[in-house]
């Protein structure tokens, strides 16, 4: 069918239905080919050579792309639409860093995974507070039926920061504007002073959750508290999750209901259960977000094993600029809840000296834990701080 | 008359802006002509994104000059509020007026004298109420990915339609359009509603020709080897997954910096100790001494 617009007609009505199927193709290659971005398309169109292949190149790529992402496939859907390759000059990106994959047509490995009928829950409150801290690895089927349902009720609220915007306060500095409203009011006396303060913000929470083979008993877990965070929070929160590559799974997260949420993120992540290369993946999220403000005074919540299958070093390197960067670092080890756990790993080791709070994430409570941490949490200069007055260990949270 | 100069000097197709900017100094590549062209026509702001260094608020002060018009800049920050992007009202001389009114006749009309406050003359325009009183013009909204969310909700509106509306005076509205360059270094995404109403547009890094082409027209002094060699150890830098790789800014600074030391060519010497004006991480100065023992500066 591409065939039949080749060769792109002198009238108008040709033009626009090579647009309009042309925006059909793009939107299947996954670029959010908006109606009014498409009416943009045909706008800027007009102005050009419509007969010249790359005056049309340009005329879609600048009206129907709206980030580096759309990029590439915009150049991908050109070239099988018009045929030919797309008049791009190079990409001269050069580093040929791990590319972040927001939608991949890979099966869904879980989340779309079908449980049993929930039990019979007579005795749910006391059977609730059982399972809140059992390991979410051992449960049966439907037993994580039913944590799943107590997963939607946790609410994990957001550390607050001081915002340069502010808002009409009782003390604070004066308000000159409104002072001079009120005074102008009063017949140019003025009677009182107007105030105004900081106003608090959300701090931005990063979670980054290791979606390889040895987390898998918790990526459903992991997954769900990530969604309850999204849900609460969904402009000061992103999520990615990663194994061998890095995913943002943020946008598939903020869908109300965490079933298609998790299966939307699901179809999402390529790299399901597979290995993990902490350390690449990190540097790949500290070059591609990180870096550029995502990282920068949030509170960053890595939750993995440590099981690093690339170097150490790297890891230690990458989580050294990711303390930097970051206003605290929170890493979650579901193994951290087991009694007896010692923080062994190759991973573990390199990362923890530039991990500010070190907790347990295998069981409802735990997370529940987890979400007052990140609540709550001192920034590594103050905790620096408190850490030389008393002799208090670095880590938080319990072992149950 | 002014209007009159922008009418006739608009460029009739995106090759003819492509050179107009060249003869100011600034070397776009098609797609980027094509962007600002489309931009100036359609009368829809650009939005560019790229790396720090890349040329992006350079093309809103080309833009200025190719067509003649102010250039207004708006520098987005955090906490960025109406009373600095739009108007604020000068609110010592309105208690000044409402003084020194009193003291002329002790009773005026209470209406009459408020009308007054809110005249033409308290108010104080910032950028973009300049950009649009002073029509047709360029507005440079730098950096938008810094300023917060709030922010955007009323840039948003003022882009959209072009007017501002003051409850005290009434709608400002600019006769054209003017011609908007937002630029964005991917700090934080910016809300789709926004990018929608502009044109979209990712600047690379310049090919090489290009970047030696722009070191030669920007610092006419520095010799056409040292050209070449900056921008070769440029393009060499950037294949090197630097935490920040150089952009042409750092080029130019680089190429600069060598000019004013007296270099006529690059050798490993001179490079090394003139790398702080490209490289500006520790990490990435160390990582560069290690590697390249002269091999990336040498000769030719």
């Amino acid at each position: 069918m591409a065939a039949d617009h080749r060769t792109a007609g002198n009238g108008t009505r040709d033009v626009v239905t090579t647009v309009l199927g042309f925006a059909r193709t793009l939107r299947h290659a996954g670029v959010a080919a908006s109606p009014a971005r498409v009416e943009a398309m045909l706008a800027a169109a007009a102005h050009l050579d419509v007969l010249d292949p790359t005056a049309v190149y340009w005329a879609g790529r600048l009206t129907l792309c709206g980030s580096p992402d759309d990029l590439d496939r915009y150049d991908a859907a050109f070239a099988a639409y018009f045929g030919g390759e797309a008049p791009r000059p190079r990409r001269s990106t050069g580093a040929e860093q791990p590319r972040v994959v927001r939608t991949a047509p890979l099966g869904t490995g879980e989340g779309s995974e079908d449980g049993g009928e929930p039990s019979d829950l007579a005795t749910r409150a006391s059977g609730e507070e059982v399972l809140r801290h059992r390991d979410v690895a051992e449960l049966t089927v439907a037993e994580r039926e039913e944590l799943r349902r107590l997963f939607a009720l946790l609410v994990p609220a957001a550390p607050m920061r001081a915002s340069r915007r502010r808002s009409p306060s009782q003390h604070g500095s004066i308000h000159r504007a409104r002072t001079v409203r009120r005074a102008l009011r009063d017949g140019g006396e003025v009677t009182r002073l107007e105030h105004h303060r900081a106003r608090p913000r959300p701090r931005r929470v990063v979670l980054l959750i290791d979606v390889s083979g040895s987390m898998s008993p918790y990526a459903d877990a992991l997954l769900r508290f990530a969604h309850a965070a999204v849900r609460a929070r969904p402009a000061s929160t992103e999520v990615f999750t990663f194994g061998t590559r890095l995913t943002r799974v943020t946008r598939e997260l903020r869908l109300r209901d965490p079933d298609r949420a998790l299966a939307a993120s699901g179809s999402a992540i390529p790299d399901w259960s597979g290995g993990t290369r902490i350390g690449e993946v990190l540097k790949a999220f500290l070059d591609r977000w990180g870096q550029r403000g995502t990282a920068r005074g949030a509170v960053v919540v890595v939750c993995s094993d440590g099981w690093e299958r690339g170097g150490a070093e790297l890891l230690a390197e990458q989580m050294a600029r990711l303390h930097r960067l970051a206003h605290a670092v929170v890493w979650v080890n579901p193994h951290k809840g087991r009694s007896g756990y010692e923080p062994l790993t190759a991973g573990m080791v390199a990362a923890l000296p530039s991990v500010d709070h070190f907790v347990a994430g295998h069981s409802l409570a735990a997370f529940e834990q987890l979400a007052g941490v990140i609540e709550r949490t001192p920034g590594s200069s103050s905790l620096a701080r408190s850490r030389r007055a008393s002799p208090r260990g670095r880590t938080t949270g319990g072992t149950s | 008359m002014l209007l009159d100069v922008s009418q006739s000097t608009l460029p009739a197709d995106p090759v003819a802006l492509g050179t107009a900017l060249e003869a100011t100094g600034y070397l776009p590549d098609e797609g980027l002509a094509t962007a600002a062209y489309l931009a100036l026509v359609m009368h829809r702001p650009l939005f560019l994104e790229g790396e720090a260094g890349v040329g992006k608020t350079a093309l809103a002060r080309a833009l200025a000059e190719v067509t003649g018009r102010p250039l207004y800049r708006l520098q987005c920050y955090e906490g960025l509020e109406a009373s600095h992007a739009l108007y604020d009202w000068d609110f010592g001389r309105q208690l000044l007026h409402l003084r020194a009114a009193e003291a002329a006749h002790a009773a005026g009309d209470p209406a009459e004298l408020e009308a007054g406050l809110y005249d033409r003359r308290f108010l104080l325009a910032r950028p973009l109420l300049q950009a649009l009183e002073d029509s047709p013009s360029v507005l440079l909204v730098d950096e938008v990915d810094r300023a917060d969310d709030e922010f955007e909700a009323f840039l948003l509106e003022v882009l959209s339609d072009f007017t501002i509306s003051i409850p005290e005076l009434g709608t400002v509205r600019a006769e054209t359009p003017p011609l908007v360059v937002l630029t964005s270094n991917r700090t934080r995404e910016v809300h789709d509603a926004l990018k929608r109403r502009c044109l979209y547009h990712w600047l690379e890094h310049p090919d090489f020709e290009r970047e030696v082409a722009i070191l030669r027209r920007r610092l006419p002094d520095v010799t056409d080897a040292l050209a070449r060699q900056v921008a070769r150890a440029t393009a060499e830098l950037r294949g090197l997954d630097l935490l920040k790789p150089p952009g042409v800014a750092e080029a130019m600074d680089w190429a600069s910096a060598l000019h004013a030391l007296g270099a006529r060519e690059l050798d490993p010497d001179t490079a090394a100790r003139t790398l702080g004006a490209v490289l500006k991480y520790r990490e990435d100065t160390d990582r560069v001494h290690a590697l390249t023992r002269g091999a990336l500066f040498g000769g030719g």
